[in-house]
């Protein structure tokens, strides 16, 4: 099984030296671009069918063409680094452990679209990730992999790492250009995508980590390779995470479309003793919880659609049976109402809302015509109604939840408390 | 034009628009929030959720924000679908978890654009059971009070006063359900348009704090249509009164003039009508007296003695013109000095004789280069300063229209520009707020602003005149404003009289003109001192001194003084000799003032809230506005000097009755007024049903109990000789001819929001023609230059420059008399350049002595980074400061 994303992370966890990098095949990639034309790499890139690895799985090689590639410089490539997502923490072992394959991946990716300037978008927290990439940056700038004349090709990019204060909402890529320029990180309306007026009003593009590191490996080995990789149609691997009550959660780079079932027992190594699978939202918290008759599915983009829910960021965050969905739910729109940007009014009005009535069923005091409202939230705050897909991403949990823990719902209305507290 | 299909019935439309707008020109009732016409789009609310289906066949359609929506072919929408109906109200819903119920004590009650979207999207029932959000309130200063709890967070306070109107201390903060519209800390708000705020917000968080004082229910003033009275570009207002004061100043829509704003001298600086130094009684010597016996005994004068009349530029067209019927033309004087009625006769000529079309502020708005000479405008006509922060959009609006952006989706298109603005140079004596706008400042004395005019008008006409010994830095700077001036579509040059020089409206000309060879579409733009003196100008009359020289040779004994405080346009030495040496000083003013304490007679004129009268705006339209309420002994000016005339029998104004009559003689006798007969209707103009427009809006209440506590009988309205319009409700409830709006109403929207219904498409001009009438236009066949090029500006040791600076807040005569505005007042000061003052061992703050114009003054010291070397400032018409005809030399010392 190949694994060429993390297979040489290193034990310790300390991030790979240039030095390190560049002895197991390091900036090999970037050297063979150099003698390709961008439109080239595109469409390499676009032929190997790699998908968004942020959540929305969009190609990525479709994404760089809406770039005007004879457009005036300043161009950018940002790094979408701010992987706040909950229950996701797989960009973050490659921030740490291999900054130089992001930095590789974004220079081809910069490349592609004739990017002058590039940006890792880094979150705020990640303190360990940002050292590596300051140190990786520089001893990328040294190496002459980053700055003018890139060896000899004509090619400048350089390259500045940016970390947020620590908002939800900058993950999303219109808001990310806003927070970068030093605005409100409040989205903006498309049209204009950022492919054609996006950071500082330039063409702009906004990948995903794990999507940049993909990068260097598609130059190296090839379309076909990568599609190779996967189980199912949506090519490449993916690193999958699984967090909850299971025995040994983590995060492993696995071929793409191996199944929920897989994911859970044999890597996570199955449920605590004592406890059994309730749910698990598949792809981070603003996911439809899958339940036991989908732990056959694929983990790829097309089959978690065709099952209800979204790939995401194919993190899994798993339910027990003995953790009660109503207060889940409830954690999950606490954490939304929080990081609202208070933008547009169903968003910042019906989230706070949403999460007062979890909380009132959840202690007691709710009524069953507060199910109606929830589920007239659920529609209301559904796609399209509010500026961007922050809040029918907040809605995915709660919807599907309604739908497969109903009868908890409506226990704790009948019995005036939260059942599982009192078992 | 295009089809749109509406709940399945055909519209012809124009393309481009949003389908918002689109509806509401239409005359669909669609509820929406963040959207505002001046403003365009963002798509916050929600609120104008509709249906859009892909074809005929598609049968579900999706909910779109019709704000955000393209108008395009044969587009098939929902109004009335049920989705869109119920997500409306369900926004309503959400927007009222937070918001107080305290509609029955609000200030906006019953005026609020959220009551009415409320009631229009049929929410009425309160499902959320849960504690709401508060906020702390802010101190905003004298003009705007703020009430953050009820914010439903439309953005549309930031938008216009940070995106429009360039403001910087109000902001957007925290995030979520928290989100906070305010200033970083409790201050006051330092944006000129800042009460616009109670007009575009769509609730009752930040409202008129000079109303709150002496609140009223909108819907209980007597309302009528006005015109700003505080600087010459006339801005249209409605004026709304209730028990005898004035109460209200609001916007009134002008789509040629000032659009949907107005600034805070504006609307702030009315106070004066009911401050305690009204002249509300016929006084001689200061003890009243039967306004019968005062108006024989002054018409005795007339017969009997050499009587001469001072004039005024803020008083009407007719009230100086009735003077002038009064005394005589040789004996009519312009109340004003030589030198500036040179100037202002200066740039009347520069307007209607020169070749260049003098814009309108929408025109402004338009164009995409600008040249400023001589006006620090933010101070002088702060919304033509409002106009100019649009039109350096114009040329990176380009880049907009590239992207296939429409301009009205404004986040994206601001996104778009960022940061850059098209051409804007501002020449000036000392900075201005326009600086951080301008592709280039450039400060100097007025001599060196006018040779950069005029070495810009040769470079691009070589047959202008040349400006000899430029200096290297004037050259680059003459260049770069002749290229950008040449390379726009649609260029403007402005200045005025405030730096008081003739030469600077030379140089200006000059550019206007030379422009104007190479573009079609160059305009110009002149500021003038007061509300009329553009139609002053065109009235005739001599200046001031000429009535002191009358009095001093002996051969005048009598001065009939109109609306004007002789101390603010001539030194006090010689205004006191001449009233000391006149035999009989009479003065019809409404507010008392230096000279009126000095008049025998004193006649109590209405201002113009109480008084009909035209006045000249400095685009040369003519403008009308009409009394607002009738007050005890309170005349019009004109009508007093009627009544005199007739009385002393002068054949003309013996048939004189009211406002028409003289209009119309004014019309007739001179060639330059013909036509503002037509400025408004006549006296005899009633609607279609024969009845008045009325004042007062139907829902006005209370009416028979408001002297209940004096006496039960009511009693009987007064009636208007002078218009078409009844003081009470008593009228016809039709929308008004666009020159008689007293206010904006229309069924189910009480807010202002109601102008979209008095237009003809939304933005556009009002439904039968924006009023007013253009008294001139520029000459196409004539065209020469000012060949007077001045001398180059040359610091002199141990004297100063002094040059007039203007305060928004103080240098205009009558806002200054408002208590809220007088709050904003600065104090006197002298600024002087930061080289000049270390020479004299003086630091910001120290006192100065300044020997100027036969004064004496003591002043702290301001310093300035900008001012040029050997030139000082000092603040133009402050209260407290006595006039000193600017510029001249002035000596100083520590």
């Amino acid at each position: 099984m190949e694994r060429p994303l993390t297979e040489h992370i290193r034990k310790d966890g300390r991030p790979l030296t240039l030095k390190e990098y560049e002895a197991v095949g390091g900036y090999q990639a970037l050297r063979k671009i150099l003698k390709m034309s961008p439109k080239e790499v595109q469409t390499l890139v676009k032929d190997s069918n790699l998908r968004g690895r942020g959540g929305a799985g969009f190609s990525t090689g479709l994404k760089w063409s809406f770039v005007p590639l004879d457009a005036p410089k300043p161009k950018y490539l940002i790094t979408n680094a701010d992987e706040m997502e909950p229950g996701t923490f797989k960009d973050r072992i490659l921030l740490e452990c291999t900054p130089h394959q992001l930095i590789e991946g974004m220079i081809i990716a910069a490349y592609a679209i004739q990017a002058d300037i590039s940006y890792v978008y880094l979150r705020w927290a990640y303190k360990t990730a940002a050292q590596a990439i300051l140190n990786a940056i520089a001893e990328a700038n040294a190496a002459g992999y980053l700055g003018k004349n890139i060896f000899g090709s004509g090619y400048d990019l350089e390259m500045h790492l940016h970390t947020g204060v620590g908002r939800y909402m900058c993950g999303e890529e219109t808001a990310l250009l806003n927070s970068l320029e030093g605005k409100r990180a409040t989205p903006r309306a498309k049209p204009p995508f950022p492919q054609v007026s996006g950071l500082f009003g330039r063409p702009t593009i906004v990948n995903n980590v794990e999507t940049l590191c993909c990068l260097p490996h598609i130059i190296n080995n090839g379309a076909e390779w990568f599609k190779k990789l996967s189980l199912t149609g949506d090519a490449g691997t993916k690193i999958y995470g699984v967090s909850g009550k299971v025995k040994k959660p983590g995060a492993w780079e696995l071929p793409m479309g191996i199944t929920l079932r897989e994911l859970i027992e044999e890597h996570a190594g199955g449920m605590q003793d004592g406890l059994k699978f309730r749910g698990a939202l598949p792809g981070g918290a603003s996911t439809d919880f899958l339940v036991e008759q989908h732990l056959d599915v694929k983990m790829d983009y097309t089959s978690v659609a065709a099952a209800g829910s979204r790939l995401g960021t194919g993190t899994v965050v798993v339910m027990d049976d003995k953790t009660c969905p109503v207060g889940f739910v409830e954690n999950l729109e606490h954490f939304f109402a929080q990081e609202s940007c208070g933008f547009c009014t169903p968003c910042r009005e019906g989230l706070p809302w949403v999460e007062k009535i979890l909380s009132a069923i959840d202690s007691g005091s709710g009524t069953m015509e507060d199910i109606q409202l929830l589920e007239h939230h659920t529609k209301f705050l559904g796609p399209g109604n509010t500026f961007c897909a922050f809040a029918p991403g907040a809605m995915e949990p709660l919807q599907s939840a309604l739908k497969y823990f109903r009868n908890d719902f409506e226990q704790h209305i009948k019995e005036k408390r939260c059942p599982m507290e009192h078992r | 034009m295009v089809t749109i299909y509406i709940d399945n019935t055909p519209y012809q439309v124009k393309p481009g628009k949003n389908l918002l707008e689109t509806c509401l020109t239409l005359g669909f009732d669609l509820p929406y929030f963040c959207w505002h016409p001046a403003l365009g789009s963002v798509g916050a609310c929600r609120q104008c959720a509709i249906k859009m289906y892909r074809d005929a066949d598609d049968k579900s359609g999706r909910l779109v924000m019709s704000c955000m929506e393209p108008v395009s072919n044969n587009q098939r929408i929902s109004i009335a679908d049920k989705t869109a109906v119920d997500f409306r109200e369900g926004v309503i819903e959400w927007l009222m978890t937070n918001h107080p119920h305290d509609c029955a004590v609000c200030d906006e009650g019953g005026a609020c654009h959220l009551q009415d979207m409320t009631v229009m999207t049929g929410h009425t029932y309160r499902r959320f059971k849960f504690k709401k959000r508060t906020h702390v309130n802010q101190d905003l200063g004298p003009f705007i009070n703020h009430e953050m709890n009820r914010c439903i967070q439309c953005y549309r306070c930031v938008r216009f006063y940070k995106d429009y109107a360039g403001g910087e201390d109000l902001d957007v903060f925290a995030s979520k359900s928290n989100v906070y519209f305010g200033r970083s800390e409790p201050g006051t708000l330092e944006s000129e348009f800042s009460g616009n705020l109670s007009e575009v917000c769509p609730t009752g968080v930040f409202t008129d704090k000079t109303l709150k004082q002496h609140y009223t229910r909108k819907w209980d003033l007597t309302m009528a249509p006005s015109i700003c009275q505080h600087c010459s570009l006339g801005c249209n207002i409605i004026a709304g009164e209730r028990y005898g004061d004035l109460r209200m100043i609001a916007n009134r829509y002008h789509g040629e003039v000032n659009g949907y704003f107005i600034c805070d001298r504006g609307r702030f600086g009315y106070e004066f009508v009911n401050a305690p130094a009204r002249v509300r009684q016929t006084t001689q010597l200061g003890q009243p007296v039967d306004e019968d016996k005062a108006i024989t005994q002054i018409s005795e004068l007339l017969k009997n003695s050499k009587v001469i009349g001072i004039g005024s530029p803020r008083a009407s067209l007719e009230s100086n013109y009735a003077l002038k019927k009064l005394v005589g033309e040789t004996n009519f004087h312009k109340g004003v000095s030589r030198q500036e009625q040179a100037l202002m006769e200066l740039a009347v000529s520069i307007l209607n004789t020169g070749p260049v079309r003098a814009l309108s502020m929408k025109e402004v708005e338009k164009a995409d280069a600008v040249f400023i000479l001589g006006e620090d405008l933010t101070n002088t006509s702060p919304m033509l300063a409002l106009a100019i922060r649009q039109s350096v959009r114009q040329q990176p609006l380009h880049e907009v229209n590239a992207l296939a952006v429409p301009e009205w989706n404004d986040a994206a298109a601001r996104e778009i520009i960022q940061q850059k603005k098209g051409p804007l140079f501002v020449a000036t004596v000392a900075e201005t707020k326009l600086d951080s706008m301008a592709t280039k400042t450039f400060r100097a004395a007025p001599q060196d602003i006018s040779r950069l005019g005029f070495a810009v008008a040769n470079l691009i006409d070589p047959s202008a005149p040349q400006v000899s010994n430029l200096h290297e830095d004037e050259r680059a700077m003459s260049e770069l404003i002749a290229k950008s001036l040449l390379a726009s579509e649609r260029p403007v040059i402005i200045s005025g009289t405030s730096c008081q020089s003739d030469s600077v409206l030379k140089a200006a000309a000059n550019v206007a003109t030379a422009l104007q060879k190479r573009n079609k579409n160059t305009g110009i733009v002149l500021t003038f001192p007061e509300s009329n003196s553009v139609g002053l100008a065109l009235m005739g009359g001599n200046p001031l001194e000429e009535a002191f020289q009358k009095v001093k040779s002996g051969n005048t004994d009598t001065v009939i003084i109109l609306e004007n405080d002789l101390y603010r346009h001539s030194q006090t030495t010689l205004v006191d000799e001449f009233l000391t040496k006149c035999k009989t000083v009479v003065v019809v003013d409404h507010s008392q003032q230096a000279t009126s304490a000095k008049a025998q007679w004193l006649i109590p004129a209405g201002t113009f809230a109480e008084a009909d009268g035209t006045i000249v705006n400095n685009e040369g339209r003519a403008q009308r506005y009409f009394q607002v309420y009738e007050k005890m002994n309170v005349k019009e000016s004109w009508r007093w000097l009627t009544n005199l005339g007739a009385t002393a029998g002068i054949t003309p104004m013996q048939s004189w009755k009211n406002i028409d009559h003289i209009t119309k003689a004014l019309a007739q006798e001179e060639e330059v007024f013909r036509g503002i007969e037509r400025v408004s209707l006549t006296s005899d103009y009633r609607m279609q049903d024969g009845q008045r427009v009325p004042r007062a809006p139907h829902r006005y209440s209370g009416r028979t109990a408001m002297l209940a506590n004096v006496t039960v009988s009511e009693p009987k309205p007064p009636e208007d000789p002078d218009s078409g319009m009844s003081f009470t409700m008593e009228g016809t409830r039709a929308m008004p001819p666009s020159s008689m709006i007293p206010f904006f109403w229309s069924p189910g929207w009480n807010s202002v929001q109601s102008v979209n219904k008095y237009q003809e498409e939304v933005g556009a001009a009002l439904r039968g023609g924006d009023p007013g009438i253009r008294l001139f236009e520029a000459s196409a066949t004539q065209s020469h230059y000012f060949n007077e090029v001045p001398e180059k500006f040359i610091a002199v040791d141990s004297k100063l420059w002094i040059v007039p600076l203007h305060h928004i807040y103080g240098s205009e005569e009558l806002s200054a008399k408002s208590a809220s505005v007088a709050k904003r007042v600065p104090l006197p000061y002298l600024m002087l350049n930061a080289e000049d003052a270390a020479k004299l061992g003086l630091k910001e703050g120290d006192a100065i002595e300044v020997a100027v114009g036969g004064d004496q003054l003591r002043l702290p010291v301001k310093v300035s980074a900008s001012l040029s070397m050997g030139v000082a400032g000092l603040p133009a018409g402050l209260p407290t400061l006595s006039f000193v005809e600017l510029p001249a030399w002035g000596l100083v010392k520590r």
